[in-house]
Formats: C-alpha cells, sequence, structure tokens
C-alpha cells in the first residue's frame, strides 16, 4: 500500500513540475476566477440580494470551474508525447496514477481558492477573520471532492476529439452533490453562525468525499483499457 | 526466404539461445517473449492475426512490414498496453497484460518519446527510473544518458532538443532499469549516425547479457545488423521468418519492398 501513495507522489510531484515551469493551466484558471469575481461584483444588485447571501454562491461558481481548467490540464500534459503510454508500461499500479494526478490537481485548486477567497472577501465586504479557517477546511473538503470526479472525467474525456466539451458535461453532474454542501456550509459560517450549524452539511460533504475518492480510484483503470 | 510460421511451433526454438541470466523469465519452452495465436481487432478489422512465435533470451527478433502491418499493435500487446482479442501473449510464464513484476522487467522504445517537454532530460530520466523502482535513480540515470552519449544535454528541457536528441533521451528512458525484454518500435527515428551506432550498442550489449529483443522497423540494413531473426509482417499476420544468419539481404530487402509496393 505504501508503494502506492510513494508512487501518487512520484507522479504528483513530476505534474506539479510541469505546471510549476509553465504555469499556463494556473495562470488560466486564476484569470478566470479574479475575472469571474469582478463580473459577478458588477452584476450585483446590493440593494436586492446581501453579499452574505450572494458570496457563497459565487465562491462555489468559481471554484468548480476554474477548478476544471486545471483538471483538463491534468491528463492533457501526457498527450503530446503519450507520456501516458509511458506511466501504463511501468510497473507502477493504476490507482498510483489516479492518486497522484488527483493529488497533484488538489494543490492546484487549493492554490486557486488560496487566491480567490480572499479576493471574494475582499469585493463583497466579509470580515473572514472568525471564520478563515472553517471555511479554509470546507473548501478543502469540497476541493477533495470535486478533484476525484474531475480527475476521473478527464482520464476518460483526453482521448476522445471533444475533451474540452466532454470534461464539463460529464463533471458537472458529479459536481452537485459536492457543491451543495460545500455552499449551504459557507453560507451558515459567513451569516454568522456557529460551526456547529453546518456540522450536518460537513458530515454530507465527508460522505461524498469518501464515496468519491474510493470509487473513482477504482473505476480509474476501467478507462483504460482499449 | 521461407518459413511461414506453423501454428503452435515457437519459430525460434533453434538451439542457439543462450542460457538466461533470467531463469524466471523464461517458460518452459524457452521463450523469453512467446504469442500463441495471438490476435487484436479493432472493430472487424484484424490489426493482429493469428500470431504465434517466441523470442529466447540473447535473441533480437527484427519485424518488419509496410506501414499498417500490425507491428506497433503487436508491440502494444507485448508491453501490455493493449489487450489481445484471441490467444494469448507471454513474457516468461505470465500471461500479458501482466502485473507489475513483469513490468519491471520490460523496456518500452515507442513511436512517440514518452517524454515530458517542460521536465529536463535528467528529469525524465530519472522520473523513469524512480518508476521502476531503480534504488540508486541518480547514478542509473547518468549511466543511461551516458551509454546514449547525451549527458552534456542533460540539464536542457526536452522542448528544446532536437528529433534525435529527444530520441536519444527517450531511448535512455527506456533503458535506465535494465530490461530483460526490450520493445523498440522504430528506435532509430531522427538518430544522427552517434546516436544510432548508441543505440546499436546498447540493444546488442543488453542482448549479450541475456535480454530478448524485438524490434519493429522499416530500415532493413540497421533491422537485419542487430537481429539474430527477422520477420515481415503483413495485414497482421507474419509471412515469413528466419534466422537473420542464413539471410541474403539482397533477397530479403527485394522481397520486402515488393510486399511494400505491392501494399501501396
Amino acid at each position: 500500500m505504501s508503494e502506492v501513495f510513494r508512487d501518487a507522489w512520484l507522479i504528483a510531484r513530476k505534474d506539479l513540475a510541469i505546471e510549476f515551469r509553465t504555469r499556463s493551466a494556473f495562470l488560466s484558471a486564476l484569470v478566470f476566477a479574479l475575472l469571474g469575481i469582478v463580473i459577478f461584483y458588477f452584476a450585483w444588485d446590493s440593494s436586492a440580494v446581501s453579499a452574505i447571501d450572494l458570496a457563497p454562491g459565487v465562491l462555489w461558481v468559481i471554484f468548480t470551474f476554474s477548478g476544471m481548467l486545471g483538471m483538463h490540464r491534468s491528463f492533457g500534459v501526457e498527450q503530446p508525447d503519450r507520456g501516458i503510454d509511458g506511466l501504463l508500461a511501468s510497473p507502477i499500479a493504476r490507482e498510483s496514477i489516479f492518486l497522484g494526478k488527483a493529488l497533484a490537481n488538489l494543490v492546484f485548486v487549493v492554490a486557486v481558492q488560496t487566491v480567490a477567497i480572499p479576493s471574494v472577501a475582499l469585493f463583497y465586504g466579509l470580515p473572514l477573520g472568525d471564520i478563515a479557517l472553517p471555511l479554509a477546511g470546507i473548501a478543502l473538503l469540497a476541493a477533495i471532492g470535486l478533484v476525484s470526479v474531475g480527475t476521473l472525467f478527464s482520464a476518460m474525456a483526453v482521448n476522445t476529439r471533444l475533451a474540452e466539451l466532454l470534461l464539463p458535461m460529464l463533471s458537472l453532474p458529479f459536481f452537485v452533490p459536492i457543491v451543495i454542501p460545500a455552499a449551504q456550509a459557507t453560507a451558515k459560517l459567513m451569516s454568522g453562525r456557529p460551526v456547529g450549524d453546518a456540522a450536518p452539511w460537513l458530515k454530507l460533504l465527508l460522505a461524498f468525499d469518501l464515496v468519491f475518492v474510493v470509487a473513482c480510484a477504482l473505476a480509474y483503470p476501467f478507462t483504460l483499457e482499449e | 526466404m521461407s518459413g511461414h510460421i506453423s501454428s503452435n511451433v515457437s519459430p525460434f526454438c533453434t538451439g542457439r539461445a543462450r542460457v538466461s541470466p533470467f531463469p524466471l523469465m523464461q517458460n518452459e519452452s524457452g521463450a523469453v517473449v512467446s504469442t500463441e495465436k495471438l490476435g487484436r481487432a479493432f472493430g472487424r478489422r484484424k490489426a493482429v492475426d493469428d500470431v504465434t512465435l517466441g523470442v529466447n533470451a540473447g535473441e533480437s527478433l527484427a519485424l518488419f512490414g509496410p506501414n499498417g502491418a500490425g507491428k506497433t499493435t503487436l508491440l502494444r500487446i507485448l508491453a501490455g498496453l493493449l489487450k489481445p482479442t484471441s490467444g494469448f501473449a507471454r513474457i516468461g510464464d505470465v500471461r500479458l497484460p501482466g502485473g507489475p513484476a513483469v513490468r519491471r522487467r520490460v523496456g518500452v522504445i515507442s513511436h512517440h518519446t514518452l517524454l515530458y517537454e517542460a521536465l529536463t532530460a535528467r528529469e525524465n530520466v530519472e522520473f523513469a527510473a524512480q518508476l521502476y523502482g531503480v534504488r540508486d535513480f541518480r547514478g542509473a540515470t547518468e549511466r543511461a544518458l551516458g551509454r546514449m552519449r547525451i549527458l552534456d544535454r542533460a540539464e536542457t528541457p526536452v522542448r528544446m532538443l532536437s528529433r534525435g536528441l529527444r530520441q536519444r533521451v527517450s531511448v535512455a528512458r527506456a533503458t535506465v532499469h535494465n530490461p530483460e525484454v526490450i520493445l523498440a518500435d522504430e528506435p532509430f527515428t531522427g538518430l544522427d549516425m552517434l546516436g544510432a551506432a548508441a543505440l546499436s550498442d546498447l540493444l546488442n550489449g543488453l542482448r549479450s547479457e541475456g535480454a530478448a529483443v524485438v524490434l519493429v522497423t522499416h530500415n532493413v540494413d540497421e533491422g537485419l545488423a542487430l537481429a539474430t531473426h527477422a520477420a515481415i509482417m503483413d495485414r497482421g499476420r507474419i509471412v515469413a521468418i528466419e534466422a537473420a544468419s542464413g539471410i541474403d539481404r539482397t533477397v530479403f530487402a527485394d522481397r520486402y519492398r515488393q510486399l511494400v509496393s505491392n501494399n501501396e
């Protein structure tokens, strides 16, 4: 078992090194996230909807779609010189490839969240002080679920001609059970409720995380069948 | 040239095979790489059809054939990247696609380089060495790059290397773990004379140490120079196979050319 995680770390480190050098996916996701925040801000009628009601939705729409940009690239980097064949011909477990890709995607999504959350707080005038830590926990839990599903569907979509279209079409329905509890828990925290009030949503989020991580890791080898 | 393959007999049980230093890798017939009535269809098209062959330790099989003959598909099955739709292939006693223990012993030089353009040559080879569980992965990388005479470009990102230099890195990547079976698909692509000589030395060296080599190429001279046996594939089938030592190169080249022109 430790070999699976060791090999997963190898792959994640390789993917992060590539992303760190090219920065293409991170920069585009970041620009997308910031543009989204600005557009939502200028479309917002503060007399009709309060910032506390709007901000959780804005946050999770942005996370969902900006994260997808990175996930699409996840298996895209394997395509030009068929690096994926090198991975598949090597003795590592197929699950390691999935976990490594998912881990790299997780770092990517968390990096985008690290910039996006303070930006949303800044634009909508939300004090993050007391809720920063629990909000980071929710963001991390949701990111785990999102990258599990996104990584699996990225592997499925990458060999198709319509990968850019197929990935969101496949992923978005499965993102819903993650985004709903995450947005609900975020709304509770932002409206000043104690963390305990968000506990049922957090439990649901945790349950979906467990199901999606295990199911996607087990399903991944089947996406490789030719 | 003759020698249509009979269905169940390994054509390479010639008694010339050396004793393998990897006895576990040989199956009961002595072959390290073997196939039995192997077939692979894509829809209704048979890319590989009823192929039976065997390659012993220390032997090298050069596979020739026109485009679309099924050579690459055969190699991908042997690499565990494709599942056959009929028959089977084995590495040693293990039926492919096999598991990590088998894949650890195989080196794949693909038609593609299998490299990551953003990483340097050294990082690519080190990454492969780690994937294959090579303990001294830094030392192994140094040796592999040295063998392919590309140490001076080790720190260059692959995207900045020419096609030929990338191919050298790709070969270093595929052989960094000293594989016992080498599956090479057009390994001379893009190589200059120095690179081709380094590759020939490497393959001959590994073969003399007991490795089995399956080589796909269009270049008759290069293929026959490296091979102990040569085979021609056409429309998924092996239509001829013979020990390289007994081959009249001119006749072989003529027949191969004729086959290719018939397919055009």
